[in-house]
């Protein structure tokens, strides 16, 4: 097990979280004089440990609020954890959900750059990938209006298409795939399958067991912010599907 | 800070398409495009011009481009503060999903304004020729007041953006600080008017300086305020550091709260 690419030791996620959310001086003033602030902790992650090796496809299942975003926020550096120490050797490369990285305003092209670049692909890698990426994205004719003119599904598309068009070390898969024709569904689940061959360490969160089921090697079970079953997909699959 | 250095080296691309991404948006669907950024200074110094020469009298020499320098940085300042103010809060689905270093929003919107700035000098220059100002080798050092006011946008654009991510009232609240720091500049009056007893109230100004000193060097030749040149190095680096310390202080929690 020495050949991990993510390795979280005692991970844990406290917020301090007001009771009301305030955001406004007024607010903020007025109930600290009343002396309404109220602190809770919320524990969305409580002792987390988990070693995931090289080439691994992770499927993390849970019910909603479990804690799966949040995990995967920590290894892909966005957020970092109260207590513990996460180890990440290697690029981690989120698929945006609905390309959170797109500005509506630039068109498809601009924001294949623009895309590429947030991800940590060089400039000339992008110039080189771009046509490979409209091709895959089956965006030929829309390249150059600008997003916003798209439809959620070209927008899932073309995030595909960007975050895929490399075989990257990590790949991130928040709940992406069941965005765009069926005809697309099935071409990006196929570009997942060739990913999953390669030596990509996958993690995916989905709520569709029969994705999962097919694509993990290894599934992650996680409740109220701590791991409750890990192991291998049909075992552990089998486990929620009784619970559930 | 070796780390530091390369990591922004590695984001060196990045920065650079953010910052094309805020001028081509700027001007995109406009007739004019960016002329826009040369033509609108143009043309408030005319109103300027018009209003404090014909409607109020003053005795300031060579009015328009005495107005047209307090402007353009009044006018770059005001730009740089309010964007980077809003450039976290407003890229919350990036920052949420995707580790970029964060500085880089607000960095790169100061460095937008900063090119737009650039080219606005362009019809300061033509003015000033048309005027006979008469260029001396004093108009080189109007580099420095340009190097302050970079330094002092993005400290106080750090500062501005961090507080903004707690607190969004700080959008409406600023408007006004900008308004009070647009009177406080002594873009279209001249300092003479005000009566001592209060002129220091505009050193307390953080921009105020800094146009005096940019004015020293383009318009009048020489050195009219040593206190205003001694401002121009110390408001910069003072802005910078508060904004610096504050929003690395604070960078990580911003994540929970936009």
């Amino acid at each position: 097990m020495d050949d991990f690419i993510i390795k979280l030791e005692h991970v844990g996620m406290h917020y301090r979280k007001t009771t009301q959310k305030v955001d406004s001086f007024k607010e903020y003033f007025i109930k600290r004089l009343r002396k309404q602030i109220a602190y809770e902790e919320f524990i969305a992650l409580n002792d987390i440990n988990l070693t995931i090796g090289k080439g691994e496809v992770v499927g993390f299942v849970g019910l909603n609020g479990a804690g799966k975003s949040t995990l995967l926020k920590l290894i892909s550096g966005v957020q970092k954890p109260t207590v513990g120490k996460v180890t990440v050797k290697g690029k981690v490369s989120p698929l945006l959900e609905l390309g959170a990285g797109f500005d509506n305003d630039l068109t498809g092209r601009e924001n294949i750059k623009l895309n590429g670049l947030i991800l940590g692909y060089s400039k000339e890698f992008i110039k080189e990938k771009t046509d490979e990426i409209i091709e895959f994205a089956e965006l030929k004719d829309f390249i150059d209006t600008p997003i916003k003119n798209y439809s959620s599904g070209m927008r899932a598309r073309l995030g595909f298409a960007i975050a895929t068009v490399v075989t990257p070390q990590i790949l991130i898969v928040d709940e992406v795939l069941s965005v765009g024709d069926g005809r697309f569904k099935k071409k990006s689940e196929q570009r997942m399958v060739e990913l999953i061959k390669s030596d990509a360490t996958v993690l995916f969160v989905s709520h569709s067991l029969a994705q999962i089921r097919r694509l993990c090697t290894k599934v992650v079970w996680l409740e109220k912010g701590q791991i409750k079953m890990v192991g291998p997909t049909k075992e552990v699959c089998d486990a929620y599907e009784a619970y559930l | 800070m070796i780390r530091h250095l390369k990591t922004f080296y590695n984001y060196r691309a990045l920065l650079w398409e953010f910052v094309k991404k805020d001028i081509k948006l700027k001007y995109r669907n406009s007739f004019l495009g960016i002329l826009w950024s040369m033509l609108n200074p143009l043309l408030i110094m005319v109103v300027l011009t018009f209003i404090f020469s014909n409607i109020f009298k003053n005795s300031i020499p060579n009015f328009p481009v005495y107005c047209l320098t307090g402007r353009l940085i009044y006018d770059f300042f005001s730009q740089a503060t309010n964007q980077s103010m809003v450039s976290i809060t407003s890229k919350s689905t990036l920052i949420k999903k995707i580790y970029v270093p964060k500085y880089l929003y607000p960095l790169s919107r100061v460095i937008s304004s900063f090119i737009i700035f650039l080219i606005s000098l362009i019809p300061l220059l033509l003015i000033m020729l048309v005027t006979r100002v008469k260029l001396t080798p004093m108009s080189l050092l109007a580099v420095f007041p340009l190097l302050s006011l970079v330094a002092l946008a993005l400290g106080i654009g750090l500062f501005l953006a961090t507080v903004n991510v707690f607190f969004r009232d700080m959008q409406h609240l600023y408007s006004v600080v900008l308004l009070v720091v647009m009177y406080m500049s002594a873009i279209f009056y001249s300092v003479d008017i005000i009566n001592p007893k209060y002129a220091f109230v505009l050193k307390f100004n953080p921009i105020f300086p800094i146009i005096a000193v940019f004015r020293d060097c383009l318009l009048n030749g020489q050195i009219t305020g040593s206190g205003n040149w001694i401002l121009c190095a110390i408001y910069p680096v003072l802005a910078l550091g508060i904004g610096l310390f504050t929003f690395y202080k604070q960078q990580d929690k911003f994540i929970l709260n936009i």
